[in-house]
């Protein structure tokens, strides 16, 4: 109230209210555009109808219990959960004891190791799901779980440097040599003095991994195979060929998943730090 | 004797495997060979997964079995190829217009509205950005197919007769893929308007400019970092973007990636595939080298 008086002084109130009113409009729209594509699959899960509807004339279970009860869809789901997990596991530690390094170490082309490991960031996916099925498709390594952990890894391997590099650069070297000085070793250290305060750091790398593995459907659509198939990539076929309410079951699932693991990281984030992502962007330097 | 005299100076000097691992320098810096143990795994992994399979692709398109050119100048010779190189171009270019003109006023309204209402507003942006391309993709046909929404809505309200062909267009591929990059354009845009302080567009106006004035010399000039960062960003994620054209795209919308794509899994020509992967590789690799600085603010990284 008090805002709109202040201004009206400078200019005439009716103008500026509406321009405000067809500023909220527009903005109104465009988020409009941006958040209906992203939830419209969840309605249209639970549509009766064994078409495509919306709105949804009536609700049913019926395509969630025919996307549990379909073993191709099971074997697919598990296999990517299986994927996702160990990915997980290998790009955390392989991406923290990086990022220590990046941060803390002094190499001759430190720089170029930084660049190449947050390259799969803006390498077009397509290009690495080529060269990948190129080098798998004659090792019979496609639709292999190695395979995919390789290539998995590789790809969220830069969220968790960029993330644990965030949390170092906050951490003060000084306490890691006052371990050392009161004789603890490089491990111990590590463990008991660096490893607790930068455990933000690493646990939002590990999400970011997990979920971005998961969702991950370029490289998985390339280096699936016949047996071994991720749930993006099965996804992928079936809006191609068999577009069924199940398509938006999956969907609906697959976007939960990323939303309650990234919004449960985001709120942690701001009640540990609210600086952490202007810190996270200052970490990269491409 | 000279021992005692040294030690008394400085600490007794460590066996040299442990100085090359433990001791820190007074910074609290790691030794070069600690740092390259800690590193190692990370070279592996790149090598095997990345550095090598290209690098093999790279070989592969360029010999045959002898050294040749043919794949890269296929690619310039064929009226239909270099129609998709351009095509490719032309819509990374229209995703990014796309993606600035509606990105710019939804990172303008969160950087100036109350907590609450970014809080809202963030949540648009951040929740597509968490989702998956795919299910995006596969939310825009839903909403354009013949018997999809947006054909409902149109011929339900009697705008259009017939459903129209929406969907397999060029149009369709730029609408979505403006709504999967929006994000990118909109969080580096957001984070130049922060750093903006308070006071300045305050002056302005107390100097007499109005708010268009004070948007336009002020606060758009000071914005632009987060715009081309957040526009270079867009544009090379489109220039070799994949699971979009593939799906809403058809025969006439044919990009770079899902030429590609198609090269390798049903023309089954491996070496042309790997031309073309390469040229689309130092395409985006010149780009971000060129405009390395403009990224590194680009603090949609942060988010992704």
């Amino acid at each position: 109230m008090s805002e709109t008086i202040a201004l009206s002084q400078t200019r005439p109130s009716r103008p500026h209210v509406l321009g405000k009113l067809a500023a909220g409009a527009v903005i109104g729209l465009i988020l409009f555009f941006l958040i209906l594509p992203t939830l419209i699959v969840i309605p249209i899960s639970f549509n009766s109808a064994p078409y495509i509807e919306f709105p949804p004339s009536g609700l049913t279970l019926k395509w969630y219990s025919e996307f549990f009860s379909d073993p191709d869809w099971m074997a697919a789901m598990l296999f990517s959960l299986r994927i996702a997990f160990f990915t997980t596991i290998s790009a955390t530690i392989i991406g923290t004891l990086a990022a220590i390094a990046l941060v803390r170490g002094d190499l001759p082309g430190k720089s170029l190791v930084l660049g190449l490991a947050l390259s799969p960031l803006i390498v077009p996916h397509i290009i690495m799901a080529i060269a990948l099925y190129l080098f798998f498709a004659p090792l019979r390594l496609t639709g292999n779980f190695f395979g995919f952990l390789l290539a998995h890894t590789m790809l969220t391997i830069p969220y968790v440097v960029i993330a644990v590099s965030a949390s170092l650069q906050r951490f003060d070297p000084v306490l890691e040599m006052a371990a050392l000085n009161c004789g603890a070793n490089r491990g111990r250290a590590f463990f008991e003095i660096v490893l607790p305060h930068i455990t933000p750091g690493v646990v939002t790398g590990a999400v970011f991994a997990f979920v971005s593995s998961f969702d991950e459907a370029t490289v998985a659509f390339f280096i699936s195979g016949i047996e071994g198939k991720t749930i993006t990539r099965k996804l992928f076929e079936d809006i191609d060929f068999n577009l069924t309410p199940v398509i938006a079951v999956v969907s609906t699932i697959i976007v939960a998943i990323s939303i309650i693991l990234m919004g449960a990281i985001r709120l942690a984030q701001n009640r540990t730090s609210t600086s952490q992502l202007g810190e996270t962007a200052g970490a990269i330097q491409l | 004797m000279s021992s005692l005299d040294v030690s008394s100076v400085n600490p007794a000097p460590a066996p040299r495997f442990a100085r090359l691992f433990v001791v820190t320098g007074t910074s609290g810096r790691y030794p070069p060979l600690l740092t390259a143990v800690l590193l190692l795994p990370l070279l592996l992994l790149l090598f095997f997964s990345f550095l090598y399979p290209v690098g093999r692709m790279l070989v592969g398109s360029l010999f045959d079995p002898g050294f040749t050119l043919d794949n890269y100048l296929r690619m310039f010779n064929e009226p239909l190829y270099l129609k998709v190189l351009l095509r490719t171009l032309w819509i990374a270019f229209a995703t990014t217009v796309g993606a600035f003109v509606l990105g710019y006023p939804v990172a303008f309204a969160m950087a100036r509205a109350g907590s609450r209402l970014t809080l809202l507003i963030a949540a648009c942006v951040l929740i597509p950005l968490w989702t998956s391309v795919l299910v995006r993709s596969y939310a825009w046909i839903v909403l354009l197919q013949r018997k999809g929404v947006l054909n409902d809505i149109l011929v339900g309200t009697g705008i259009v007769e017939q459903p129209l062909k929406l969907i397999y267009t060029e149009g369709a591929v730029i609408v979505a893929m403006t709504h999967v990059m929006l994000p990118f354009m909109v969080l580096p845009i957001y984070a130049a308007l922060r750093t903006i302080p308070k006071e300045l567009p305050q002056a302005a106006a107390n100097l007499g400019a109005g708010t268009f004035t004070t948007f336009a010399r002020i606060i758009l000039p000071l914005s632009l970092p987060g715009v081309f960062a957040g526009a270079l960003m867009t544009f090379i994620l489109a220039l070799g973007f994949y699971v979009t054209p593939a799906l809403l795209g058809g025969p006439q919308t044919l990009m770079m990636a899902t030429l590609i794509g198609q090269q390798t899994t049903i023309m089954l020509d491996w070496p042309f595939a790997g031309a073309l992967a390469t040229v689309l590789l130092v395409v985006t690799l010149v780009l971000t080298f060129m405009f390395r600085r403009v990224l590194a603010t680009s603090r949609g990284f942060a988010n992704v």
